[in-house]
């Protein structure tokens, strides 16, 4: 029961990039445990990306596939990976707290009868037993559990577990699964413009709140996260998603998103609680607002006090040029 | 169409997160608690459904202790028509204790929908839902946007990263809704005069202790003192020099 399964993500036949992370957590797990890393993912056939993941850790990589698994099949990939975990001897089964993650890691455990972690962004082994720590009331809170039995399903929450290379041998294994998708058939997905990272997965986000003024000003933020060459999103406090100024997606907070970005830059922000919740973990935020006294400067790495419409845009400048 | 909305009586968001004595739970000395706001879309949605059929019922489930009752109410005056508490003194980590708790309530009861709000803003357990919609074999759709449904089928739209999804289901399902879906409405004072005389039927329950064990609850790391780096624009080179040489995010 030392052996970690890492459920990976494909979307149109190509792995999706957070599947490196959890297959980096899972590599860390199997070594405190003693076991081997299973990477597994599902699709319609071969998945472009797929041989690269013995480079993180991976010694085997299964690609179940089945042709109503193109698209996330909740039902059909459900079944499939907790058909998997009951023919192994698996100590955890991981997988990404992505919208899909989050989806289909409740199907499987309910299928397994076993406990779920969600959203977990530290873990380790002690006596033998799985233990993680997950951010509750937003961030507010870290709890700490131990999972009983085996195996452990948790769900790694994106951004946190950096992809670190530990070449194996990342064998590849290719088998059919039977079965259809289920009831619930994914018909599309509505792409969002192209090159719009989401704030969940961005390394940077770049987030603006009332100091904005109106909704049209959101485009010094824009073209700030532009700067950054596709690494970084545009997010937004409560206060200017209820307005109607930005959409949902975008929200960070209590009620919104809980992000863990390499930079979070504020940009007036004035920092309500349960704003601070949802981007403490963010590894330096900086932030830019014209009140010296404004509760975000106290969580902030680095603190600009000024006119944001004058700040932002010499900051654009100033990174176009270390990108440039 | 006969409705179910699951919710739950959680900490107020604006909240200041105390740990208590026992370093394993929360001090609820002077907290607010709230029903929760993604719980809010749910029982909203089940409301417009029912309006839009011109009939059926709409019946709130919480798992909780006693004071759960008034969240309970809280729906109720928003237009729900009766209320069922699962009594627990102790609402179990583990989500598939919670499901299961749920699943048994529901089973043969014949709802169309059995609404949850994605998650709850006290535990972000995120689960229960979908657990739920497996144990009793019902199809399932999480945090859902928006949604269309039209006899025995609907349309679910969902926020996935870059995207969003188009998903379509049969009747009767299992749902878990997401801010964006509608606008909640306020109760007035007439629902809130009316919930008073609502049915609510408090059944007590027994959970198993399921396999997680809580080990601690901690404030989260504090972040190291920062700094003003300076004021307006003329700040930003030496802010970008730090980002770069210090912090090394650049």
């Amino acid at each position: 029961m030392s052996n970690v399964l890492a459920v990976l993500e494909q979307r149109d036949g190509a792995l999706r990039k957070v599947s490196h992370e959890v297959v980096t957590g899972a590599r860390r797990l199997a070594d405190a445990l003693g076991g081997s890393v299973e990477a597994l993912v599902l699709a319609a056939g071969a998945v472009r990306g797929a041989e690269q993941v013995g480079r993180f850790g991976a010694d085997k990589v299964i690609t179940l596939t089945n042709a109503a698994f193109g698209l996330y099949a909740p039902e059909g990939y459900a079944r499939a990976i907790a058909e998997r975990v009951k023919s192994g001897t698996y100590g955890v089964v991981a997988f990404a707290a992505s919208a899909t993650g989050k989806d289909l890691a409740p199907r499987v455990a309910a299928r397994l009868g076993r406990p779920l972690a969600q959203d977990v962004t530290d873990f380790g082994v002690e006596g033998g037993a799985v233990t993680v720590t997950r951010p509750v009331y937003a961030g507010k809170a870290l709890l700490k559990l131990k999972i009983t039995g085996a195996p452990a399903l948790i769900s790694l929450r994106p951004s946190v577990f950096t992809p670190v290379e530990r070449p194996k041998a990342g064998a590849q294994e290719t088998a059919a699964a039977g079965g259809s998708a289920g009831r619930v058939v994914v018909k599309q997905i509505k792409a969002a413009e192209a090159g719009t990272l989401d704030v969940a997965e961005a390394p940077i986000i770049v987030s603006g709140g009332r100091g904005l003024k109106e909704p049209a000003n959101f485009k010094v933020l824009e073209e700030l996260a532009a700067a950054f060459a596709g690494r970084a999103a545009v997010g937004a406090s409560r206060a200017v998603v209820d307005a109607g100024w930005r959409p949902h997606a975008e929200q960070v907070g209590q009620t919104g998103k809980t992000v863990s970005p390499t930079l979070y830059v504020a940009v007036g922000i004035s920092g309500a609680i349960q704003h601070l919740a949802g981007m403490r973990t963010s590894k330096v935020i900086v932030a830019i607002n014209k009140d010296k006294d404004a509760p975000i400067f106290k969580v902030a790495d680095y603190g600009i006090v000024g006119d944001l419409f004058e700040v932002v845009p010499k900051l654009t400048e100033e990174i176009k040029k270390t990108h440039g | 169409m006969k409705i179910a909305v699951c919710i739950k009586r959680v900490p107020d968001s604006e909240t200041r997160v105390k740990i208590a004595s026992d370093g394993k739970s929360l001090d609820e000395a002077g907290v607010k608690f709230i029903l929760n706001p993604y719980d809010e879309f749910a029982v909203e949605e089940a409301l417009r459904r029912k309006e839009k059929a011109g009939s059926g019922e709409v019946v709130v489930i919480a798992l909780g202790p006693a004071a759960a009752q008034e969240t309970i109410r809280t729906a109720l005056a928003m237009g729900a028509d009766r209320g069922i508490l699962l009594q627990s003194d102790r609402i179990p980590l583990d989500g598939l204790e919670v499901a299961q708790a749920l699943a048994a309530e529901f089973k043969g009861a014949g709802f169309d929908l059995i609404l949850f709000g994605k998650m709850a803003i006290d535990d972000y357990n995120h689960q229960v839902g979908p657990m739920v919609a497996e144990l009793l074999d019902l199809p399932c759709v999480t945090t859902v946007a928006h949604l269309e449904i039209d006899g025995g089928k609907g349309v679910a739209e969902r926020e996935i990263e870059g995207g969003v999804e188009v998903v379509e289901f049969p009747l009767p399902a299992v749902l878990t809704t997401d801010k964006g879906l509608n606008e909640p409405r306020y109760p007035a004072l007439k629902g809130i005069m009316a919930a008073k005389k609502k049915p609510l039927e408090v059944k007590t329950v027994s959970l198993g202790g399921g396999g997680l064990e809580l080990l601690a609850l901690t404030p989260p790391p504090e972040r190291k003192e920062g700094k003003i780096v300076g004021e307006g624009a003329a700040a930003v080179p030496e802010l970008v020099r730090l980002l770069r040489e210090e912090a090394k995010v650049l």
